[in-house]
């Protein structure tokens, strides 16, 4: 840190009056320790080449309301438009799709991957409670909530934070419940159901709730150390655990149904189980050279599906001139197929209990190539704008495909555009 | 099943800040800054794990507490 003038020696001094008193787990708040309000408001522009299109504003307020207590406050509106896959497989003749309650149909043409076009409104709050618990301990409190046109979210979160080893080493413990409700418009289908043989569904079945609503119930735990390496080096270890329960099927996803040259006879809906378990271990750490800082991540995922991911994830942060500065992201993730994941299903073969071809749960591999540009405002608040494009791909042409079905690309790559400017400011 | 891996991650942890000498807290500036946070972008974060959580099959780690979406 240079010491080169006035403000930036009251800036020091603040950052070690708050170090002395702070401790590893770094929670978001070092710097800056007599601001009494801090402000995101941030514009996302998020846009996948021929599909969705998403655009979210967000506001985080963060209000100082003690001695290291704060509370913070999430407002988040999406307008999502577009199209999204419905999983069903491109072929040789335009194919039609009717929703579960036989009340709308759409159309692809022939040699085109099917895609289903929506578009939702989706509003998102969430209140937190920060503050100390006792000189060694902090405790976090959180509720959240979201709604949009066919679903809704509710969810409790607590994590507590302890320091040890004069604040060098912070022990992290995280439990939250969320409890959503599905509403697929046009119905929730039946599960495998041939989409040819789709008749309303009755209201009132297992998990129903009114208009052919679903819910599920989804739990999670994290338990975590944070240990401060040198004056240069933090590290985290995470071990997280989470119990999802209930309607986990994708109500507008569908499997094509294929016959031994691979032309679609019908599709049924995708049939997903109605437990999951996942469980991730990962790593963070931070360096600070003698100006720029490195962020690193590494997550390993897997779950009782049959998903097993590998995520690292870098950001360098260079500094420029006056508070300036230029960010560079990258970002790998790969991914094996779900277990019950499937490119199509054969007409002759019997019909599996679980089958989807949702592509987010296949054999993926998502690369993320992003730059962040910083410019300070006044003392104490800053302008930034990154941009970023995300690549997903995986196997467009299996060995295993039937017939011509190997004339298409049964898995096209996803192109997205993220566009993201954000105003901090401090008051 | 995780106990074993999890037992020695944590004791190598351990055993390497015990080799490492304490950073005293008039020598914490730089971990003090907030570009060093584990989180410095709060926005930023919180939209990165709502694009992945909605577009990959794996999710989670860093904390608990998201909220849910339909994610078409």
């Amino acid at each position: 840190m240079q010491l080169n003038d006035k403000a930036s020696i009251r800036r020091a001094l603040a950052a070690a009056t708050c170090t002395l008193l702070g401790s590893a787990s770094q929670t978001s708040h070092a710097e800056g320790s007599d601001e009494k309000w801090r402000v995101d408001t941030s514009v996302l522009y998020y846009s996948e080449q021929d599909r969705v299109t998403v655009v979210e504003p967000v506001v985080f307020l963060r209000k100082t309301t003690g001695e290291d207590s704060f509370v913070n406050f999430r407002l988040i509106y999406d307008t999502m438009s577009g199209a999204s896959a419905n999983g069903a497989t491109p072929t040789n003749k335009p194919q039609t799709f009717t929703s579960a309650s036989g009340t709308s149909t759409y159309t692809t043409p022939a040699g085109k991957t099917p895609l289903h076009d929506f578009s939702d409104q989706r509003v998102a709050v969430a209140v937190e409670w920060d503050k100390p618990v006792d000189h060694l301990s902090r405790a976090i409190y959180g509720i959240n909530a979201s709604t949009e046109n066919d679903y809704r979210s509710i969810g409790l979160s607590a994590t507590r934070l302890r320091d040890f080893n004069d604040k060098l080493t912070t022990l992290t413990l995280g439990i939250a419940g969320s409890y959503d409700s599905v509403m697929p418009i046009g119905g929730a289908p039946i599960p495998m159901q041939l989409m040819s043989a789709a008749v309303p569904s009755p209201a009132g079945g297992e998990g129903d709730e009114g208009e052919g609503g679903k819910t599920k119930l989804v739990a999670d735990a994290i338990v975590g150390i944070t240990q401060v390496l040198t004056r240069r080096a933090l590290t985290q270890f995470n071990y997280s655990i989470g119990y999802s329960s209930g309607y986990l099927t994708d109500p507008y996803k569908v499997v094509s149904v294929i016959d031994a040259t691979g032309a679609t006879l019908d599709y049924r809906f995708e049939s997903r189980p109605d437990i999951r378990l996942r469980q991730s271990l990962y790593w963070k750490t931070a360096y600070h050279f003698d100006h720029d800082v490195m962020h690193f991540a590494y997550r390993y995922y897997w779950d009782d599906w049959g998903i097993h991911a590998h995520t690292a994830d870098l950001h360098y942060r260079m500094e420029l001139w006056k508070g300036a500065y230029l960010q560079p992201h990258l970002r790998y993730s790969t991914q094996t197929a779900a277990n019950f994941y499937t490119y199509s299903l054969l007409n002759t073969s019997p019909v599996p209990t679980y089958a989807s071809a949702d592509y987010r749960l296949g054999d993926l591999t998502t690369t993320t190539y992003g730059l962040k540009l910083g410019i300070p405002v006044g003392r104490t608040s800053e302008l930034n704008l990154r941009v970023e494009s995300i690549t997903q791909s995986g196997n467009g042409y299996p060995a295993d495909a039937i017939g011509i079905q190997k004339n298409y690309d049964l898995f096209p790559t996803i192109n997205t555009t993220v566009v993201q400017i954000t105003y901090t400011g401090r008051f | 099943m995780l106990a074993r891996p999890l037992f020695i991650l944590l004791t190598l942890l351990t055993l390497s800040a015990c080799t490492l000498a304490p950073v005293q807290p008039w020598d914490r500036d730089l971990l003090a800054e907030e570009k060093m946070q584990l989180i410095p972008d709060p926005v930023e974060n919180f939209i990165d794990e709502h694009i992945y959580f909605s577009k990959e099959g794996a999710s989670g780690g860093q904390g608990v507490g998201g909220g849910g979406c339909g994610c078409n």
